[in-house]
Formats: structure tokens, sequence, C-alpha cells
């Protein structure tokens, strides 16, 4: 689209997280710590960084509603207009790192990272990282809606002041997180210390390596397995019988506890974990495009690896609200199972419907 | 045969323009370049982010990432106009009796002759400004709208209302319309010479598959051409409703590129089109007859500018390869 094409694209890390989580002491050790590279900073307000640095830019948070009918079509305009000057001058940083305020909703940052066509041509969206206060959670949680939707959106949630907790609190509060965003890396902190490198870099929106880097996407509840609906048994001998190498159907049955909407007080989101066999592409695609069409207001996030019948590759899917994308990733392994998973992290989701027209889109359906 | 002389340069160019016929090209680093008897520099700012031309009194009006606007004359003087610590200038505009106006944040500030600096507060960021052809008064583009400000006087603006973000304005040079370019591939037009208490008139310009970041007025304002398709997208403007109900020029249509910039001719109805890849055609509107002004050179077409006699035309790249075309050859 651009004449940069031919520049690697610049990744960009949003830090969101409640005012006092810890976003500006992650940033000032990120600017701080000889890690050899450079990054440009876009915050609100320049308020406590402590370093001088030409790179930290200011932003007023400015939200566009896109002329196109849909609520949740929304993008920072202040980042469109900062990106592009930015990146006018290419060569004085690495990465962008983008610090949002603590009610910030983390939606129209990330969307414009993918409607923007500009922005989309220079930059790639790496991962959104949410700082979490261990010691506040509940209460923010019971407060406003903001400190749920950033964990939701969440690549990587750092649980920060773990000191601030005891180890019973700390159990039940990353359960919490556990239940809103089940496909997160969480981390806990103390001090917002953390090895860099499990916060930068991470390619969590990159197609290729999102869902590679993450040998056990969708296996954290091995436990609560969920394609199976009331009629789960049958599911499973049926599947069983088709794929050699399913290992999960022991575990079923036995801790059957569901992801939501809230077994916890106070948490509204639910994701939904959907797990099948080979998926018939004439049907798969049209059902994904109109999950995400109907009930796109209601997705925060989707992210999916797909086995397709009689294809050699596996396909990555993954998507915020209306936004879908998808493509081959990479060859099945040897031995792999080929089987398709899917997460919805949202709210006010329709499991029995999500999972039965899922199943529809079977090959052997 | 029109001859390319070439400038090559470092990084993105911002602007260029011509001041008593020199040929200055801004950088995006902050550096202005200048073809006076030899290649010349001005150190202006530290990241450049805009650049307005006061035609007026010949200098060039530029706002950078280190907050600070400059007034830079044809010998390459530049004296500071004003300063704000940390706030990227991103729009800059010459208004008449050398007023200055420039914005950062959701306010717009306009420096006068004397010195005195009025303010205009909008509800949002300031995204685009410009002043009209008569009269101290700007029009300030805003998500869901323009305002418009009579400079001298206190009391209420005007308000254009259209809803979603409009990222650049113009006024035509008759002073009857006032066009914005949108974030949605699109522009917005009203017409301001409706009778008073008559509803306001809109004009919408859709139908591009990329923003439009280019805008140029024909001679005498009669069409305004413009960027953001695989061709330039001309619009008429000479009769009372100005495009309304009527289809544009498409000039210059390649299938594989996109225009990135385009300058109307001072004097002639021909546009010169900048592209992605840096190509450069002349076209008539009368005619559609096309002229290669350059071949596609390292980068995308960022800003053109003809000279006063229109005989020559300066331009700029997103790579820095730089130049100026002489159409008479």
């Amino acid at each position: 689209m651009t004449e940069t094409t031919t520049q690697k694209p610049i990744p960009v890390t949003v830090l969101t997280g409640y005012l006092g989580a810890g976003k500006t002491t992650l940033l000032n050790r990120i600017l701080s710590e000889n890690h050899g590279r450079k990054y440009a900073v876009i915050v609100n307000e320049f308020g406590e960084i402590g370093i001088d640095n030409d790179l930290i830019v200011e932003s007023d948070e400015e939200i566009y509603e896109m002329n196109n009918g849909c609520v949740c079509c929304t993008v920072r305009g202040d980042l469109i207009r900062v990106v592009e000057g930015l990146m006018r001058r290419p060569g004085r940083f690495d990465a962008i790192i983008v610090e949002t305020t603590g009610l910030a909703d983390p939606v129209p940052v990330a969307q414009t990272f993918f409607m923007d066509d500009d922005v989309r041509a220079r930059t790639e969206l790496d991962a959104v990282v949410a700082l979490v206060d261990a010691k506040h959670l509940p209460l923010r949680l019971k407060d406003s809606r903001e400190a749920e939707d950033q964990i939701a959106f969440a690549d990587v949630v750092l649980l920060n002041k773990t000191d601030l907790v005891t180890p019973e609190e700390l159990e039940r509060i990353e359960a919490t997180v556990r239940v809103i965003n089940p496909s997160a890396r969480i981390y806990r902190t103390q001090r917002s210390e953390i090895d860099l490198t499990k916060v930068l870099d991470q390619g969590a929106f990159n197609l290729e390596k999102a869902l590679e880097n993450d040998p056990h996407f969708l296996d954290h509840d091995e436990h609560d397995d969920h394609v199976c609906g009331p009629d789960c048994d049958h599911d499973h001998h049926h599947h069983d019988h088709d794929h050699h190498h399913h290992d999960h159907d022991h575990h079923h049955g036995h801790h059957h506890h569901d992801h939501g909407p809230s077994p916890i007080h106070d948490v509204t989101v639910q994701s939904i974990s959907l797990r099948g066999g080979e998926m018939n592409p004439d049907r798969f695609f049209p059902w994904i495009q109109k999950i995400t069409q109907t009930d796109g207001p209601n997705i925060l996030r989707l992210k999916g690896i797909i086995a397709f019948a009689g294809d050699a590759e596996r396909y990555v899917v993954q998507g915020v609200h209306m936004i879908i994308e998808g493509d081959h990733q990479r060859p099945w392994k040897d031995g792999e199972k080929r089987e398709t998973r899917l997460v919805f992290i949202g709210r006010d989701l329709d499991r029995e419907k999500l999972e039965r027209t899922f199943k529809a889109c079977e090959a052997q359906a | 045969m029109p001859t390319v002389a070439p400038l090559d340069l470092e990084g993105h160019v911002v602007g260029v323009a011509f001041l008593k016929d020199v040929p200055f090209f801004a950088g995006a680093a902050g550096t202005i370049h200048r073809l006076d008897q030899g290649h010349k520099v001005t150190e202006a700012h530290d990241g450049l982010l805009s650049l307005a031309c006061d035609e007026a009194s010949e200098t060039l009006l530029t706002g950078g990432e280190d907050g600070k606007v400059m007034r830079i004359s044809a010998d390459g003087t530049a004296r500071p106009v004003a300063e704000t610590a940390r706030k990227w200038i991103a729009e800059v505009a010459a208004g008449p009796q050398g007023a200055v106006a420039y914005a950062y944040g959701k306010t717009t500030f306009v420096r006068l002759a004397d010195g005195t600096t009025r303010e205009f507060p909008e509800e949002r960021t300031v995204e685009g400004i410009a002043f009209a052809p008569k009269g101290l008064r700007i029009a300030v583009a805003r998500y869901n709208g323009v305002s418009l400000h009579w400079v001298g006087m206190a009391g209420q603006p005007v308000d254009l209302d259209w809803k979603g973000a409009h990222t650049g304005v113009t006024f035509s040079p008759d002073g009857r319309f006032v066009v914005t370019a949108m974030q949605e591939n699109a522009l917005h037009g009203w017409k301001l010479d409706t009778k008073p208490g008559a509803e306001t008139r809109h004009m919408r310009m859709t139908g591009y598959p990329a923003k439009v970041k280019s805008l140029s007025w024909s001679a005498k304002g009669k069409w305004l051409a413009s960027s953001g398709a695989p061709a330039a997208i001309v619009w008429p403007f000479q009769g009372k409703d100005g495009p309304m109900g009527k289809a544009p020029l498409e000039l210059g249509t390649r299938g594989n590129t996109m225009v990135t910039a385009v300058a109307c001719h001072p004097a002639e109805d021909i546009v010169a089109i900048g592209y992605e890849d840096g190509m450069i055609l002349a076209a008539r509107f009368a005619d559609s007859k096309e002229v290669l002004l350059r071949r596609p050179g390292k980068g995308a077409i960022t800003a053109m500018a003809w000279n006063k006699t229109g005989r020559q035309l300066a331009f700029g790249s997103a790579a820095g390869d730089c130049g100026v075309v002489d159409i008479a050859g």
C-alpha cells in the first residue's frame, strides 16, 4: 500500500492497566535496562517517566468511530497521527510502546493496527500487556468494566504487587484472571520486575508466530475440555473414533467447571473454548464470518488453530470484535494431532449455539 | 521534453515549495534544503512535522516535534514564531498580514503580526487548519466536523457538522466552499454561501480506495484535485453547487499504483500527479492528455509545488529522492 512496504514492520507493544498497577514502573524499566534496543513511547501524559528520552511522545486519547454503522469499529485517531509521524523517521527506534490510561479501552488501540491502512503497512501489533494490581483487583472488578476488559484483551498479564497479598489471596486473584482470560500468559511480579523477553517481542498478533510460541494454547485447562455440551459423551465417542491421537477425553466428566459466565463475582467476561476435528473449509469460513459479523460486538478476542480436511498445513485465525484474519501457518508435523481449537473471549456469547454451529463445520459432520 | 534536476536527500520529505523561485525541500528530520546556486541547508527543527508556504511574504512556516513554529525566509534564515515545550506541532497555516496558525492537542493558536496570540479551543483534537481566502477567518478540522472562527472577534464559532473524523481542511479560492479529507477514504464539502437560515448544503465525495492526503485547487478554483486512488480524482467546482450530482474527472489512471500527491498548475487547467512508485505525470483537464514528467524513483511522491511561472515543478518523496522538473526542457 505504501512506500514502506519493503521496510520491516515496527513491532508495537500496548501496555494497559489501572492507575497504580505499575505501568510507569515497567515503562521505566524498559527504557533504562540495557537490552540494546531503542523504544519510542507514546504516553497519555509525560507524568512520572523519569527518563529523558526524545522519543517519548504525549498524545491525547482520541477515539474515532468509523462511519460504517458498526459501534465496535473504533480506532485511536491520535495514534494514527503519531505513528505516521514517528515512521517518517525510521531508524531512530526498534519498536513502539503505547501506554494507555488506566481507564482506557484497549480495543480501539489494538484495532488501530488492523483498521488503518497506513498504520498497518508500517507497524505490527506485537502484544497487549496488562498490569494487574493484585491487591486491588477485586475492588477494580467491582467498580469498573475497564479493568476486566484490559485483562480479557491481554496476551500477557503481569500480576503485580504480589508482595501485598497472602499466598491464598494470590491464588484466588490468579484464578480470577484465568477465568477472565484463559489464553493469556500470566506472570507474578513485584514492582513490575520481569524478564523483558516475556513482555516484549511476543508476536502475539503475528499469525505465523502467535500460537506457535504457545504449545499449550488452549491446553491451560485441559480438564475442562469444551467441545462438549450436554451431549458430550456422544461427541467424544464419535471423536475418538475418527482420530486416534485423542488424549483429552479421559479427563472428561471429572472436572467440568465452566468458564463463565461468571463463577466469580463481578466477572462478566466469559471464554468459550471449542475443540473439534478436521473442518470443512466450505462450511467453516462462512460460519466464522457470520459469527464475527453477528456477534462481533460481543467478541473481545478470538484465536484458533484450524485443521482443514485434506490440507497439509495448519491454518491459524485471530480476531478482535468484527475484524478477523487468518492464514496458513506451517505444515502439520508428523504425529501432531490434527484437531481444531478455537477460543472466544467476550460477553453474552451463546455457548450452545457456538458449539453446535462449530460442530456442524466439521468435515465428518 | 521535460528535464529533471535531481537532489538526493536522506529520509522522508514532508513538503516542498518555491520562495523567490528557489526550490525548498523540507525533510522530516528537520533540515530544510534549498537549491540556490548550489545545495544549501537550514537546520530548522529536531523533527519536522508540518509545512505551509506563506505566498504573500514568500516565506515558509514549519512546525516540529520540538514544539517550535519557525518562519523560513528565501535566504534560508530561520526565525522562531512560537515555542511550546515537548508538544508536536502537526499543523501550521499561513494567513493574511503575517498571521500564523498552529495547533497542538485541542487548541488552535493564531499569532498575529503584532505579536498577540489568540486561542481557539475545540472539544476534540485539531486535525487541520486553513485560513479563508478573504478576511481573518480560520477553519479547524476536528472529529465530527469543522469549526469556523473569526480571528479578530469574540463569539461563538460556526460549526459545520458531519459525523466522522476530519483529518484535513481547505477553503476554495473563492471562499464559497470548505472541503475536508476524512479518515474513511472520502472528502466532505460544505457550501458556505447559502442564504441565512437555509439548510446546510453537504457534498459527499466518496469512492476512494485509500485516504486522501493531498488536495490541490486549480487556477481560479474551478476544480479540486485529490490523491487516494489509482488516478487523480478531480472534482468540478465551477457550478454554484460545486460537485453536487456531478462525476469527477479521473486523470492519469494507472493500474498498478496509487496517486499520493497532486499539484495543480498555477495558470493552466493541468495537474501534476505523483504516484506511489515515484512517477510523476502531468495531465490536462480538457482532454486528459498526459505527459511524463519523471520516471519511477525510490519512494512515493509526498509533495510537489509549481513555481510562479508554472515552468518548474519541485517534488519530494518518502525516500528522499527529490528534484525539480523543467517542463520547457
